[in-house]
């Protein structure tokens, strides 16, 4: 059994002490900020060496750089990754995983592999690796761009051999870096919330009630986004 | 060897909307009311507030405030002869846990059901006749009527603080309302919320078809408010972070909002959290129960709570499991279609067309969990079953309840799901889109129903509930009906490009995208005790002492969301508790 002093805080929060607090953490300004160390000399929590090198040139192709708006790189998506596979989710901390399973189920019932996300990146970046070796020649880091596209086009569609524990490989690297992209910059990626500047998204501002009135209809809301940590940009 | 608590008058399992209504009911009866709740305890603030809150990651994509599978879940499986799987990963719906439970995280959507599905049965029979209803559908009357849960209806919504434009006020049709709704004694407590642009869209589209388009009547305070509790709300500020987060403004009706600071200080009410309620123990006699036995997570020891009265108010599913492993009602058996317990469960049918305007700036990130504009032209009560071939319902709506980007990144189909055409598609298409969805009845069939698991077991060795569930014709026949009906609303609109997904002649059901988290049956309400495990006040007809509050007690879905019928259905319960059942307990029927 666990208590809270549950008598005090609402009349606090309405006297304005923990609002007052809160909006300081929003205010904080962004020259207090920690530069980040670069992608390039970052040490990976989970990953090995190659497994790094593969998350680096696997999202450099599902968002890349060129054209308008950040890609996966410029964003550290990798970063979110990496430590998203050494907390909780990567350990499937909260799901069910009690066996007996059946991993070659019918995908209507959901994920159904014994091994964790972690183990799933794991297993599959070198059954990837492997694939991409005995087709093209070379672990997929080393091909080039048109080549990459192609074996991740491949392993999207189901054409890449894996053991049914590893079938959910591409949907996890996937909906992992779209996540690193958006998510708040607390959790890693979406450096300098540059996806949200990208498509018009104002993060945590959380307030928008003035701009439902009719005569803000199809106005383009004017403000940049901030973060949990009060970054702006 | 359980360690044994002082006895209460009162025990309630689980302190979301149900405990919280019946906490503070029956303490103020002046009893000594206890709650055990098995997750963490919740408040405003710290769990809610500004900035933390507004994480889509944590709470929206990582389910932060809600139910762990790894603590408790269901297996699945499509039919009587199949093997269940577990539910490992939360997808198609998401229940809550810790104080304030599925309260906390839900849009605010508030609803009273129509008259006619109350006795939907009876209706079809009457109005139709009785053969019209496919074989194996189990569809029953409720045992309570509209007119009976109109003044429990009302109090709800006036505690909760609906913000709405009544439609039928005492039988007089009000412009501006749902005119096809039930007649109310009063208009809501609070005027509509604040519309934008794509309800504004909506409401000029269907009053142009000649349909009748009205305010969603919205949990969420459209101005400040104070309930007969005492507890202030504060109006909406359409922070965009409604579903699946706390409120942190003050403004969507939950327990924490409405009820748990004023619950929290009578004397003569207590709560523990992290205490998971294992079994409601039967006395020797099998008529009533003694109390329950829980696990105390803090102290790692199994307690037993003595108790005259138990109320289980925990999720629809968690209700169904329990009564299941404590042997209250007999066991529903598909094969012979006798017994209760497990009976008619049944899910939401909902479906949707979405639209993109290349030159219109929707601003996707205002939102309310409730505002937009719905039409019930096509609701149960609008329809001809004989002549549609289904029995149904739903109500159309539009909504922008936010716009976080990782799960409402809505793109036209041409645009590629990664790469640099997806990078583009993102920036060209955020922003302008809007849908018009369907929400919508399911019925109850013989085989769709919950009992215990013969594989699977949850961390305290008990078996998980096995859930057999699938789609029926009557069903997609209704989603495609309403499909046919959306479609010219959004041609109307002249959008650049649109997309409709409705579930599909031979669709099966699919465990892994949300849907909606309107589970219910299970435990239903009846008149009979052959056909339901549930009187008409929601008590046990086996054992009298244990009154079961929820969406269980529903017979078949209705074409709403449920919460305003199952605040409504807890008021008439503790209702008939407080006048009736302590003066003499009994079977109250």
């Amino acid at each position: 059994m666990s208590t809270r002093d549950f008598r005090s805080t609402r009349r606090q929060f309405l006297q304005g002490g923990a609002a007052g607090a809160a909006l300081s953490t929003v205010a904080r300004p962004l020259a207090a900020q920690e530069p980040p160390v670069p992608l390039e000399q970052y040490e990976a929590e989970f990953f090995d060496a190659g497994e790094w090198a593969f998350v680096m040139a696997a999202t450099a192709r599902l968002i890349p750089s060129e054209g308008d708006g950040p890609g996966a790189l410029e964003t550290r998506v990798p970063v979110f990754i990496d430590r998203e596979m050494a907390g909780e989710f990567g350990q499937a901390a909260t799901w069910y995983m009690e066996g007996p399973h059946q991993p070659d189920a019918a995908p209507l019932f959901g994920y159904q592999s014994p091994l964790s996300p972690a183990e799933v990146y794991r297993g599959g970046i070198a059954a990837f690796n492997e694939w991409c070796s005995s087709e093209h020649g070379a672990g997929f880091a080393d091909l080039d761009a048109d080549t990459q596209d192609a074996a991740l086009t491949a392993l999207e569609a189901g054409d890449v051999p894996l053991a049914p524990e590893l079938r959910d490989f591409f949907a996890l690297l996937l909906q992992n870096t779209k996540e690193g992209y958006f998510a708040d910059p607390r959790h890693g990626g979406n450096h300098g919330m540059a996806s949200w500047v990208h498509i018009g998204f104002p993060g945590a501002r959380a307030s928008f009630l003035e701009w439902t009135d009719p005569s803000k209809d199809d106005v383009p809301y004017p403000l940049g986004p901030v973060s949990i940590s009060g970054e702006r940009a | 060897m359980a360690r044994e608590e002082k006895r209460k008058d009162v025990v309630i399992v689980g302190l979301g909307w149900t405990g919280s209504i019946l906490g503070i009911e029956l303490a103020d009866e002046g009893l000594e009311v206890l709650a055990l709740e098995r997750g963490p305890d919740r408040d405003t603030v710290p769990d809610f507030q500004y900035p933390d809150v507004a994480d889509e990651l944590r709470y929206g994509i990582r389910y932060g405030f809600m139910q762990k599978p790894r603590n408790s879940t269901i297996t699945l499986r499509h039919g009587l002869d199949d093997t269940a799987l577990p539910y490992r990963q939360l997808g198609s719906f998401l229940p809550g846990d810790g104080v304030g439970g599925a309260g906390i995280h839900w849009n605010g959507h508030n609803w009273r059901a129509m008259e006619e599905e109350f006795r939907l049965r009876s209706y079809v029979e009457e109005e139709f006749g009785a053969d019209i209803i496919p074989e194996g559908m189990t569809i029953q009357d409720w045992g309570v009527t509209y007119e009976e849960l109109e003044p429990h209806f009302d109090r709800f919504e006036y505690m909760a603080g609906i913000a709405g434009q009544a439609g039928n006020i005492n039988g007089e049709i009000i412009p501006g309302g749902n005119p096809f709704e039930a007649p109310r004694s009063r208009d809501f407590p609070m005027p509509p919320l604040p519309q934008t642009l794509n309800g504004r869209m909506f409401k000029a589209a269907t009053e142009a078809m000649g349909l009748h388009p009205f305010p969603r009547p919205a949990a969420n305070a459209s101005e400040a408010y104070v309930n007969e509790y005492g507890m202030q709300l504060g109006p909406c500020n359409y922070c965009g972070f409604c579903e699946r987060y706390g409120c942190l403004n003050y403004s969507k009706a939950s327990p924490q909002t409405c009820i748990l600071d004023a619950l929290k200080r009578r004397p003569n009410f207590s709560y523990r959290t992290r205490c998971e309620v294992l079994k409601v123990e039967k006395a020797a006699d099998g008529k009533t129960a003694t109390g329950v036995t829980y696990w105390d997570e803090e102290a790692g020891e199994e307690v037993f709570q003595p108790a005259d009265l138990v109320i289980l108010a925990a999720y629809q599913l968690h209700n169904t499991h329990l009564m299941l492993l404590s042997g209250l009602g007999e066991p529903y058996d598909p094969r012979t279609g006798e017994g209760v317990t497990g009976k008619n469960y049944a899910y939401q049918m909902s479906g949707g067309t979405s639209m993109f305007f290349e030159d219109v700036e929707f601003n996707p990130f205002v939102g309310a969990g409730s505002n937009g504009y719905c039409i019930d032209d096509y609701a149960i009560n609008q329809i001809d079953f004989a002549a549609e071939g289904f029995i149904g319902g739903s109500y159309i709506s539009t909504s922008q309840t936010n716009g976080q980007p990782i799960r409402s990144m809505r793109v036209p189909g041409d645009v590629p799901k990664w790469g640099a055409g997806w990078k583009e598609g993102i920036k060209k298409w955020y922003g302008h889109s809007m849908s018009i969805g369907s929400h919508g009845s399911n019925m109850a069939y013989r085989d769709c129903y919950l009992d215990l698991d013969p594989t699977y077991k949850d961390p305290h060795g008990r078996p998980l509930m096995r859930l057999t569930f699938d789609w029926k014709d009557n069903d997609i026949r209704m989603t495609q009906f309403m499909r046919r009906q959306i479609e010219p609303i959004a041609q109307s609109m002249n959008p650049t490009s649109w997309a409709s997904g409705y579930k599909q002649e031979g669709a099966r059901y699919d465990i892994r995208p949300y849907q909606t988290t309107h589970n219910v049956g299970g435990t239903i309400m009846g008149e009979d005790p052959k056909t339901s495990v549930l009187n008409r006040y929601l008590q046990c007809w086996d054992v009298h002492n244990v009154f079961a509050m929820g969406a269980g007690a529903f017979p078949q879905n209705i074409q709403y969301n449920p919460t305003g019928v199952v605040g409504a259905l807890a008021y008439w319960a503790s209702d008939a508790i407080r006048k009736d059942y302590l003066t003499n307990p009994r079977p109250l029927v």
